[in-house]
C-alpha cells in the first residue's frame, strides 16, 4: 500500500551526500538549454533555486503573488542563519549542527536530509558573502557571530536585526542578473492556482495573472513548489497577509502527499493581540529572552488591578511576582526552546493569569538586566556610589545597545516604552514544520514535482530551531535541488518542450476557471474575512499550543460546517477579469478551510507529544518530568504523509518510519 | 475616532479616477492604517461594492509592499515608518484624511492605490548584482577581512525596501535615493568593486530610461524614507558615476 520511498542513500551518513553526487545522472549544458523548470515563489528557497537553475542552463519561469520577488516574506526573518563554520573555535562542526537541529526537532526529521543540511551550510555563507551580502563582522573585519536557543556554540551569521532582508536580496539580486540574460522569465503578481500532470508526470502551471485576471497555461519539465508555510490557517499569526498554502494544497490535491501538517511553531514572544480589527501580529525576536524575565503576578487580585488599570506592573514587588518559568524549568529558566516557552504562558493566562484586558499577555521584563548592566557600567566607569537613577540610566544605554531597534517597533505598535514598563508578550503562529512530502530529492509523491524551503516537511522534524529556516531555505535552492533536479530531467533530454494544447491542461484550466466563477458568482452575504476569522479561532483554540481528542473531533466538524457555509454564503464583489483582491483572498481561505481538517485529523492521528504539538492525553505521569511533554517512539517514531482522495476527511495515511543511527533518541528535558 | 476618507479610486489603468470620500466609524487609536482600511473595506464589501485595492503583506514594515501617499505625504505623518507601521493615534476624532497613490510617471497605476514599481525590478536587472554563480566552491566568507565600519555602511544602504516613497515624495519623482543605496552597497565592499564602473553606469541609465526625474538636492527623500537611507549614498553614486564616466574606456 505504501508508495512511500525516501531514496536515501546507502552507506555511511557523512558519506551519503557526496557519493550520491558523484553517481547521479548530469545533464550536459547544451541540453539544459532545452529544457524548462517552473519554480512558484521568490522567498530564499524559491528565489535561490531560479537563480541556481538559471545559472547552470536550464530555462526557469518563477512566479510570485507580490508585485516583486524581492518581498516574499523570508524577508521579514529577523536573528539570523546557523552554518557550522567554527569561526568561533568553540567546537561546532557538522555533526554538531546535525545533531543540535534533529534533537531540537524533537527526533521526528530525517536524518540524512539534516546531515546534508549541516553539510551544506558552510557554502551558503561563502555563497552569500561572494554575493555582496553585508553580514556584521567584528573590527578585525572577519564575520561576527551570535547564540541561539537550544545549541551550546555561536554558529549564528547575521545583519543587524534583518538577516532575512539582506539574504533573500541577494538571492534576488542573483535572479536579477539571470532575469537580464534572460533565463530567468520572472512573473510578478500572478499566482499558481493548479498544477498540470501529463503522463503521470508534473508538466506545467495554471496561474491567475492577479492584474488582469488573465487564466494563463504554462508547461514545463518540472515544477518547483516553494511557497513556504501555512500558518495563515490560523487567520492571524506573524506571516504576511498574502501568505497561503494554496500552491502547496493544489499539488497536494493532485497527487503530492502532505506530511505532518500539525506540526507548527507557535512562537512564545510576540506582541498580543489588542481587538477584534487585528490583521497580523508581530514577533519579537528570540534574542530579548537572553536579558528579559518572563513574569505574571502570584495573586489574582493583582491580576485583576493590574487589567482595570489601578496598579502598575512596575509597582508590584518582587514577592507578588511568578517568574513561572524559573520556577518551572531551573536549568535553562527563560531561555527553553520555544514550544516549551509558549506552552507554560498559555498555562498561565488559562489559569486566569493574563496580564491585558483580552487576558492573552504576560511580561517580559528587562528592569533586572538594566539595573544588572547599570551597576556593571558603574564599575566600570569607576562612578563610586552610584545613585539607582544612574545605574537605571546607565542600563538602559546597554540594553539600547543590543535590542535598540525591536524596543522601538514595540513601542511603535503598542504605545509603551518597554525601557519603563515591561513589555507584554504571547505565543503566536509563526512557521509550520509540516508541509509538503518530499524524498532525499526533494521531490514529492508527482514526479517531477519538488517542494523545497519551509513547503516541505523534511529538516525540521516537530520543532524548528533559531536561524535554521534561512539555512534551510538557501540550502534547499542553491545547493540541493540543483543537483537533485539534473538526476531526473536527464531522462528529459529528448522530450521537447511541453504542449499546453493538451487535454490535461485544458481539465486543469476548466478547474481553475470554474471555481473562479463559483466565487465570484456565488452572491452571498459574509465577507471571506469573517469565515477565516472563524477558521482562525477554532484552529487556535482547539488545534494550537494545546489539543485534546475530544476538541480536534469537535475542530474537525467545526471546520467542515464553516467550509459548507462558505461555499453557500461568501460573497465576493468584483469580477474576475481585472485585479481583484477579494477573489485572491476567497481562493486561498477555500484552500485553507480544506487543510485545516487535514490539520486536526493528523493531531488526532498523532497521540503523542512531540515538538510543537502538544497532546494533553500524552503527559508525564510522574516523577521529575511531571506534567511535560511525552514522546512515544515506539508508535510514533513516523511522518505522516497524507493522501488526497477527494475529501480532507477521506485523506489516507502513509507512514514513513524514521531510522536512527546516528542520534540516539532522548527525552528533552530542561528542567 | 470617527473619520472621513477621501480616496483615489480607479477602476484600472486605463480609467480616469477620482477622489470618493467615505466614513468609517468607531476607529480605535490602537488599529495601524491598514487596519483602518480593512474596516473601511469590510464596510464595503457587505453593502455589495468593491473594496479599495491597495498593496501591503508583511505588515511589519519589511516587505516594501505598501505605499500611499497620505495627506500628501508618502507613508504618512510619522517618521521612519511604512504604511502599515503608522498607527491611528496619530490622527484624531473628525479628521479627513486624503489617501493617493505614490504618485510618479514612472509608477502608473494599475488600480486604485495600487502601482506598477517594477522599473525598480528593471534598473536592478541592469546591474544591482555581483556577478557569482553558485558553485559550493566560493572562496571561504572570511578569507577577505572588510573593515567593521565598511561593512556597516553598506548594511545602512543595503536596508533599503524598494517601497518607492523617495520617488514619491521627490518632486522630480527622481529614483536616486534607491539608485545610490543599491550603488553604494556594493562599492563599500571589496566583492561589489569589481564591476563597479560598469554597474553604475548602467544602473543609472536605466533609471534614466525608465523616466525617474533628476536629483536637485532637497532632501525630501531622506526625509521620507521609512528606512533612513542617507542622502550620502546619492553622493558616492554621482562620485562613482562620474568617475565611471571618465575611467571607463
Amino acid at each position: 500500500m505504501s508508495k512511500l520511498d525516501s531514496k536515501i542513500p546507502g552507506g555511511p551518513i557523512k558519506d551519503k551526500w557526496t557519493t550520491y553526487k558523484d553517481k547521479i545522472n548530469l545533464v550536459n549544458p547544451a541540453n539544459k538549454r532545452h529544457i524548462d523548470v517552473i519554480v512558484v515563489g521568490t522567498g530564499l528557497a524559491g528565489g535561490s533555486a531560479s537563480a541556481t537553475l538559471a545559472e547552470l542552463g536550464y530555462n526557469v519561469k518563477a512566479f510570485c503573488y507580490q508585485d516583486s520577488p524581492r518581498r516574499a516574506h523570508s524577508i521579514a526573518a529577523q536573528g539570523g542563519i546557523n552554518a557550522a563554520k567554527n569561526y568561533q573555535g568553540d567546537g561546532d562542526s557538522n555533526y554538531r549542527l546535525f545533531y543540535d537541529t534533529v534533537k531540537g526537532g524533537d527526533y521526528r526529521s530525517r536524518e540524512a536530509n539534516v546531515h546534508r543540511l549541516a553539510e551544506v551550510s558552510g557554502n551558503i555563507i561563502d555563497q552569500c558573502v561572494a554575493q555582496g551580502v553585508p553580514f556584521a563582522r567584528e573590527y578585525g573585519g572577519l564575520l561576527d557571530n551570535r547564540s541561539f536557543g537550544g545549541v551550546l556554540v555561536s554558529r549564528t551569521f547575521y545583519a543587524k536585526g534583518q538577516t532575512g532582508q539582506q539574504l533573500l536580496l541577494g538571492a534576488y539580486s542573483a535572479m536579477n542578473r539571470q532575469i537580464a540574460r534572460g533565463k530567468i522569465e520572472m512573473f510578478n503578481r500572478h499566482e499558481m492556482l493548479d498544477v498540470v500532470i501529463v503522463d503521470g508526470k508534473a508538466r506545467g502551471i495554471i496561474a491567475r495573472n492577479l492584474v488582469t485576471g488573465e487564466i494563463e497555461r504554462h508547461s514545463a519539465h518540472a515544477v518547483v513548489i516553494a511557497s513556504g508555510g501555512y500558518g495563515n490557517v490560523y487567520f492571524l499569526s506573524t506571516n504576511a497577509m498574502g501568505s497561503n498554502v494554496t500552491a502547496a494544497w493544489k499539488a497536494h490535491k493532485r497527487g503530492a502527499f502532505f506530511a505532518n501538517p500539525c506540526y507548527t511553531q507557535i512562537h512564545p514572544t510576540c506582541i498580543p493581540r489588542s481587538g477584534d480589527y487585528q490583521s497580523k501580529l508581530t514577533l519579537m525576536s528570540e534574542s530579548l529572552r537572553n536579558d528579559g524575565r518572563i513574569w505574571v503576578p502570584k495573586k489574582k487580585e493583582d491580576v485583576e488591578a493590574i487589567r482595570s488599570g489601578k496598579l502598575k506592573p512596575t509597582d508590584l514587588k518582587e514577592e507578588d511576582r511568578d517568574y513561572y518559568l524559573e520556577r518551572r524549568y531551573p536549568a535553562f529558566g527563560n531561555l527553553v526552546p520555544r514550544d516549551v516557552a509558549s506552552r507554560a504562558a498559555k498555562e498561565r493566562c488559562d489559569a486566569g493569569f493574563g496580564v491585558n484586558k483580552t487576558g492573552e499577555a504576560v511580561y517580559l521584563d528587562f528592569q533586572s538586566a538594566i539595573e544588572r548592566y547599570g551597576a556593571e557600567q558603574a564599575k566600570i566607569q569607576n562612578i563610586e556610589n552610584a545613585s539607582h537613577a544612574k545605574i537605571v540610566e546607565l542600563g538602559e544605554k546597554v540594553v539600547e545597545a543590543k535590542y535598540g531597534n525591536l524596543f522601538q517597533m514595540y513601542e511603535k505598535i503598542v504605545d509603551e516604552n518597554p525601557y519603563k514598563t515591561p513589555m507584554m508578550i504571547y505565543p503566536a503562529t509563526h512557521y509550520t514544520m509540516g508541509g509538503v512530502w518530499v524524498d532525499y530529492n526533494l521531490m514529492t509523491t508527482i514526479p517531477g514535482c519538488y517542494a523545497i524551503g519551509e513547503a516541505n516537511f523534511s529538516d525540521h522534524g516537530a520543532n524548528r530551531l533559531g536561524a535554521s529556516a534561512l539555512m534551510q531555505g538557501l540550502a534547499d535552492g542553491y545547493f540541493v535541488l540543483p543537483y537533485t533536479i539534473g538526476h531526473y530531467l536527464a531522462d528529459d533530454i529528448r522530450t521537447g518542450k511541453i504542449s499546453t494544447d493538451s487535454p490535461e491542461f485544458e481539465e486543469a484550466e476548466k478547474n481553475v476557471t470554474d471555481r473562479i466563477n463559483q466565487l465570484v458568482n456565488n452572491n452571498g452575504t459574509k465577507s471571506v474575512d469573517y469565515f477565516h476569522k472563524r477558521l482562525g479561532k477554532v484552529m487556535w483554540d482547539k488545534v494550537g499550543m494545546s489539543r485534546n481528542e475530544t476538541g480536534l473531533k469537535e475542530a474537525i466538524e467545526e471546520i467542515r460546517s464553516i467550509r459548507d457555509e462558505f461555499w453557500k454564503d461568501v460573497r465576493v464583489p468584483g469580477a474576475a477579469d481585472g485585479m481583484n483582491t477579494e477573489l485572491e483572498k476567497a481562493g486561498r481561505v477555500a484552500d485553507f478551510l480544506e487543510l485545516g481538517e487535514l490539520f486536526a485529523k493528523d493531531a488526532l492521528n498523532r497521540n503523542e507529544s512531540c515538538g510543537g504539538h502538544f497532546r494533553e492525553e500524552s503527559v508525564e505521569l510522574d516523577g521529575e518530568q511531571k506534567g511535560e511533554a511525552k514522546r512515544d517512539d515506539v508508535n510514533y517514531a513516523y511522518v505522516a504523509a497524507w493522501e488526497y482522495t477527494g475529501d480532507p476527511k477521506d485523506a489516507v495515511l502513509h507512514k514513513e518510519q524514521l531510522e536512527f543511527n546516528d542520534i540516539e533518541l532522548k527525552q528533552r528535558s530542561y528542567k | 475616532m470617527n473619520l472621513t476618507l477621501k480616496i483615489w479610486r480607479q477602476k484600472d489603468s486605463n480609467d480616469t479616477g477620482k477622489m470618493v470620500s467615505y466614513n468609517v466609524t468607531d476607529i480605535s487609536d490602537h488599529m495601524s492604517f491598514l487596519e483602518m482600511l480593512d474596516v473601511l473595506n469590510e464596510q464595503l464589501v457587505n453593502s455589495g461594492d468593491a473594496p479599495v485595492a491597495f498593496d501591503h503583506d508583511c505588515r511589519e514594515g519589511i516587505c516594501g509592499m505598501c505605499s500611499l501617499q497620505i495627506n500628501g505625504e508618502a507613508h504618512g505623518p510619522d517618521r521612519g515608518v511604512t504604511t502599515c507601521q503608522l498607527h491611528m493615534r496619530m490622527f484624531k476624532d473628525g479628521d479627513t484624511i486624503t489617501i493617493e497613490p505614490f504618485r510618479a510617471k514612472a509608477f502608473p497605476v494599475i488600480k486604485d492605490l495600487v502601482v506598477d514599481r517594477s522599473a525598480f525590478d528593471r534598473i536592478q536587472q541592469a546591474g544591482g548584482y555581483i556577478s557569482v554563480n553558485t558553485s559550493g566552491n566560493t572562496q571561504d566568507a572570511n578569507s577577505i577581512p572588510i573593515p567593521k565600519a565598511d561593512a556597516d555602511e553598506a548594511m545602512d544602504a543595503a536596508t533599503c525596501i524598494g517601497c518607492g516613497a523617495c520617488v514619491a515624495t521627490c518632486k522630480n519623482a527622481s529614483a536616486m535615493l534607491f539608485v545610490g543605496a543599491k550603488v553604494s552597497q556594493y562599492a563599500l565592499l571589496p566583492q561589489g568593486r569589481v564591476e563597479a564602473k560598469e554597474r553604475v553606469m548602467n544602473m543609472v541609465n536605466q533609471m534614466d530610461k525608465e523616466g525617474f526625474g533628476n536629483c536637485t538636492n532637497t532632501g525630501a527623500c531622506e526625509v521620507e524614507c521609512p528606512k533612513g537611507i542617507s542622502l550620502t549614498t546619492i553622493a558616492r553614486m554621482n562620485r562613482e558615476y562620474l568617475s565611471a564616466s571618465v575611467t571607463k574606456d
